[in-house]
């Protein structure tokens, strides 16, 4: 055995080129703005012991209720002759301090049950859970001023009581995280490793659980900072003289009329402060987040870009094809590099033919079959160049209204797993139907004709009643059937299927396509077939397109390519995979890795990993060579006849 | 990599699973009665023989999964004994885990996922070393760089994190760190089928590589037969839970004896080959709360008789060629028969 072919150099670190966290939250003008504000109030608070501010809580009953911009008391003075900017001040301090100080004991001791909770489960879940819900029952106010009632007034019995209420909030937070995590393979291999339990809980799952904490932190902050002035405008929390920002509204409730600055101060601070740290919580939250950080937050468009520049419009090959594409290329950017994820395709479907495309992860093969009905996210994704047409018409040039007509009409997509593509909440009748009126204008007695007729057609045996199931009472290769028959509901003339017996047992991946032969056959329909598996193809295509890093390097009919393959990829690829009833057959592995698309290399993508490279493969375009029509290799030095095998 | 069947069959057994039995549910429900409960494995036994690959076939929901954590500990059997050199394995597991995790290792399916993505892989690989070694802290540096060259990694990995790493470099770590304690058997679990075939092989050549160097016996689970084929001494063969066929690999590919195995073999699409065959649509999984009374798979076979839907067959009811090769079937295929 050679260990050439495993031997993985660490290439040196790049620097990567999506913006880092505190970048990100700079981008958010919100965010920033929250924590602009947020920092000059805590400043200015933490700063009260060296301002030059008269003392709080000294009582000057000739002052009494000065107005604002008075002379020496910049914000006025309340009902006892106090300097209202000190004690805002002062107050604010304590605000901030008693809600952090509350938010922190709320979150480890929420954490810490949420954790418990959910890692343990069982009757240790069931238990703390229900002691959770309690608490949960009261109305939280109530609560707080109980416990208030039992401690006795004070800002620290206020401070407990607010901490109190707002466990179960991270407990039941963190719970549901921590469950997800317990479940999750890395744990299980902690497990083996060794470790205890506890060593697992706060070792491995709390790392991964942190963020969230985090998160809910800072949306909590601003909450309990409301919660502690509320205690306190009721008398409950701070205890005269000592000032805080409710204390404060209280006082000034009485002469709200005669001097409204004495609640109005405190109030805007309240106001401004919650508010900042709301802007800024929110921000984190979509930083840390991954399912928003992974880009949920914008909103891709119904349809993918189109800039295709000044560069020309390829026109079409002149063969009477179905569906033609035409030096496609499509783009991915992401922080500043630019992904060529697809650099080039062209491919002709006639009708009833099928062309399987056949590569690995990461060759562009998924991108390539989006790209063609303009379903790539935008952003990050763009058409950048090259052309489809469907029966003449280029689709990238026509409306939206027209590519919404045509998707699920003449161009259908059948996916790889059938259970995220149906909707879970509706029955396979309802979407069939949706499908089906989608398109044409029928009736709903006809529309559920129609569907019975299309679930007969994909071989569902009791087809009526069939229709009033949900997706999850279905077998995998059930809902795929109906994924089929929703694809064909518009009588497509092209069906694109990717990878749709990846996720299927063998069994019911040969009757899958079994069935798919039999249908375009019947119908007539064209089928672009993607998937990674040689052994697929060859049971269903008529002609084959293998992909590298973006671009197809060879292309022939399915025999041919199979047992002449010119590409050595092509040989490679083949060369790899087990074959059943050939258990000695030595797997010979392909050295290295593909180049990442967004740094592609001069010449042949496949040079590094070639056992046939030479000097001329690493320099210029290489373009794919195409003899007797059919096949087409994208090599210099292709592999003769019958040398393969 | 097969290595004759007559030395194997003299190898003592080093795990011994009998009459193993897995039910999940059936808890007692709060105002009586008791919750549906669905048999993940049931009746299995087979050995697994020192330095030998079994491979462990069968479609998703066969149990094959539930098995691979049994044996591991990382589930507990509800009846059944698995011994490893003699010792019970559930009584091991409850007593001493820590033991039973020098002893038997585990790679898991999903590379990627069993890495956790907040550690380096330093940290990642030290683990095992820590709680299932003695070794001091040179020894383990001196190990964590005998572990990279095994599986071929260069040793600046270490300080990365798992998310900058490939499905192969992944699973490489993944193997790494189950060969860490130096553990006799190893658990692999679809160790390759999230990985693309030219990375497959790779692997698959280093599991070759490392079974030689380091004395290892594998359990080796998957769905792909020409996978199992490639690696395996012996398969087995399950369905619904049970066993349909155990024998020499050769003996089961060539000459199945369960009209499942030949089913599974026929619908492997294969480069070159056109004709798959296909099954009805109503071709399905027995309902496991409501499981057959005979032979699971009747329903779905052309040979089923009377004997079939009343009796469920014995593990060993057929006998193939070789005396360990056995089918759990009442109608077995004779040679003529099957695609040879």
């Amino acid at each position: 055995m050679t260990d050439t072919a495993l031997t993985a150099q660490a290439k040196p670190k790049q620097k990567s080129s999506r913006p880092g966290t505190l970048a990100l939250l700079l981008n958010n003008t919100l965010a920033t703005t929250g924590l602009v504000l947020l920092v000059a109030i805590c400043l200015i608070a933490l700063a009260a012991p060296i301002l030059p501010l008269p003392d709080p809580d000294v009582t000057a009953p000739a002052n009494r209720l000065l107005p604002v911009f008075s002379e020496g008391h910049l914000l006025g003075t309340d009902h006892l002759g106090r300097d209202l900017l000190s004690r805002l001040i002062w107050g604010t301090q304590v605000s901030l301090a008693v809600g952090l100080s509350a938010t922190i004991i709320a979150a480890f001791f929420g954490s810490l049950l949420g954790l418990v909770a959910g890692y343990a489960g069982g009757r240790t879940d069931t238990l703390i859970m229900r002691g959770i819900d309690m608490v949960m029952a009261f109305p939280y106010i109530l609560l707080a001023l109980a416990i208030v009632a039992v401690l006795g007034p004070g800002l620290l019995n206020a401070l407990y009581a607010i901490a109190l209420v707002n466990i179960p909030f991270f407990a039941r937070n963190i719970r549901g995280i921590t469950l997800g995590l317990s479940r999750r393979e890395f744990v299980d291999a902690a497990r083996l490793s060794g470790k205890s339990p506890a060593q697992i809980l706060f070792i491995e799952i709390l790392p991964n659980v942190l963020p969230v904490i985090v998160i809910t932190m800072s949306t909590t902050v601003g909450w309990m900072i409301l919660e502690t002035a509320g205690l306190s405008f009721l008398g409950l929390g701070a205890q005269p003289p000592q000032a805080d920002l409710g204390s404060m509204l209280g006082e000034g409730r009485k002469i709200l009329f005669t001097a409204p600055h004495v609640s109005i101060v405190p109030g805007l601070m309240i106001f401004v402060l919650v508010m900042s740290i709301n802007l800024f919580g929110d921000g984190v939250r979509d930083i840390l987040d991954p399912r928003l950080r992974a880009g949920s937050l914008t909103r891709p468009v119904a349809r993918t870009a189109v800039e295709r520049g000044n560069s020309e419009v390829p026109p079409p090959s002149g063969q009477a094809a179905l569906l033609d594409v035409r030096e496609m290329r499509t783009e991915f950017q992401i922080g500043t590099s630019v992904y060529k994820a697809v650099g080039g395709v062209s491919l002709g479907l006639k009708d009833g033919e099928c062309l399987g495309l056949v590569g690995e992860s990461g060759s562009g093969k998924s991108v390539t079959a989006m790209s063609i009905m303009g379903l790539v996210p935008t952003p990050p994704g763009r058409i950048a160049g090259g052309a489809a047409y469907l029966e003449g018409e280029d689709l990238f040039a026509a409306s939206d209204k027209r590519i919404r007509k045509l998707r699920g009409g003449s161009v259908a997509y059948v996916f790889q797993d059938p259970l995220s593509t149906l909707h879970p909440l509706f029955t396979v009748g309802d979407q069939l139907k949706e499908a089906i009126t989608t398109h044409q204008p029928l009736s709903g007695k006809e529309a559920t004709a129609r569907a019975i007729e299309l679930l007969s057609l994909v071989r569902i045996p009791n087809a009526k009643e069939r229709l009033s199931a949900y997706p999850h009472e279905l077998s995998g290769g059930m809902r795929q059937r109906v994924c089929i028959a929703m694809a064909l509901a518009n009588d497509a003339r092209v069906l694109i299927a990717d990878e749709p017996t990846t996720a299927l047992d063998v069994t019911v991946q040969s009757q899958i396509l079994t069935l798919m032969n039999g249908l375009r056959r019947e119908r007539n329909a064209a089928i672009l077939f993607i998937t990674h598996d040689f052994g697929v193809v060859s049971a269903l295509c008529d002609r084959v397109a293998v992909m590298y890093a973006g671009r197809i390097v060879e292309t022939g009919t399915t025999e041919d390519v199979l047992n002449n393959p010119q590409h050595p990829y092509t040989a490679k690829l083949i060369e790899c995979v087990p074959v059943l009833g050939q258990p000695d057959r030595r797997l010979d592995a392909i050295a290295g890795r593909p180049p990442v698309v967004n740094n592609l290399p001069d010449g042949c993508a496949f040079a590094d990993r070639c056992p046939r490279v030479k000097p001329d493969c690493r320099t210029g375009e290489i373009e794919l060579v195409t003899s007797d029509g059919e096949r087409g290799v994208r090599c210099l030095h292709p592999l003769s006849e019958g040398a393969a095998a | 990599m097969n290595g004759p069947e007559v030395w194997m069959a003299d190898n003592p057994a080093l795990l011994t699973i009998s009459e193993v039995e897995r039910v999940f549910g059936g808890a007692r429900k709060l105002f009586g009665g008791r919750e549906p409960a669905v048999h993940a494995v049931q009746g299995l036994s087979l050995d697994v023989r020192k330095g030998e690959t079994l491979g462990v076939v069968g479609e998703s929901g066969c149990g094959k999964s539930t098995l691979a954590r049994l044996v591991v500990g990382l589930d507990l059997p509800t009846g059944g004994t698995i011994t490893f050199n003699g010792e019970d394995l559930s009584a091991l597991a409850k007593r001493d885990r820590k033991a039973l995790a020098r002893k038997i290792q585990y790679v898991f399916q999903d590379p990627v996922a069993s890495l956790n993505p907040r550690k380096t892989i330093r940290t990642i690989l030290e683990a095992p070393l820590k709680h299932l070694t003695e070794l001091n802290a040179d020894d383990r540096e001196a190990r964590l760089a005998e572990l990279l060259q095994a599986v071929n990694l260069a040793p600046e990995f270490l300080e990365r994190y798992p998310h900058e790493f490939s499905g192969g470099q992944a699973q490489r770590i993944g193997i790494a760190r189950a060969l860490a304690a130096g553990p006799e058997l190893i658990v692999l679990d679809e160790p390759v089928s999230a990985l693309d075939v030219s990375v497959q092989a790779q692997v698959l050549n280093l599991l070759d590589k490392l079974k030689a160097d380091f004395g290892l016996t594998y359990i080796f689970i998957s769905h792909d037969l020409s996978v199992v084929e490639s690696v395996s001494d012996r398969v087995a063969v399950m369905y619904f839970g049970r066993m349909a066929e155990l024998g020499p690999a050769r003996d089961i590919f060539r000459t199945p004896l369960h009209p499942y195995t030949d089913l599974l073999m026929r619908s492997a699409p294969a480069p070159g080959r056109r004709d798959l065959l296909a099954e009805d649509a109503s071709a399905e999984l027995p309902d496991p709360y409501n499981p057959p009374i005979g032979c699971a798979f009747a329903a779905r076979c052309a040979r089923q008789s009377d004997l079939c839907l009343k009796q469920k067959p014995s593990p060993d009811e057929a006998q193939g060629g070789s005396p360990s090769h056995i089918a759990a079937c009442h109608r077995p295929l004779v040679r003529a028969e099957t695609l040879g």
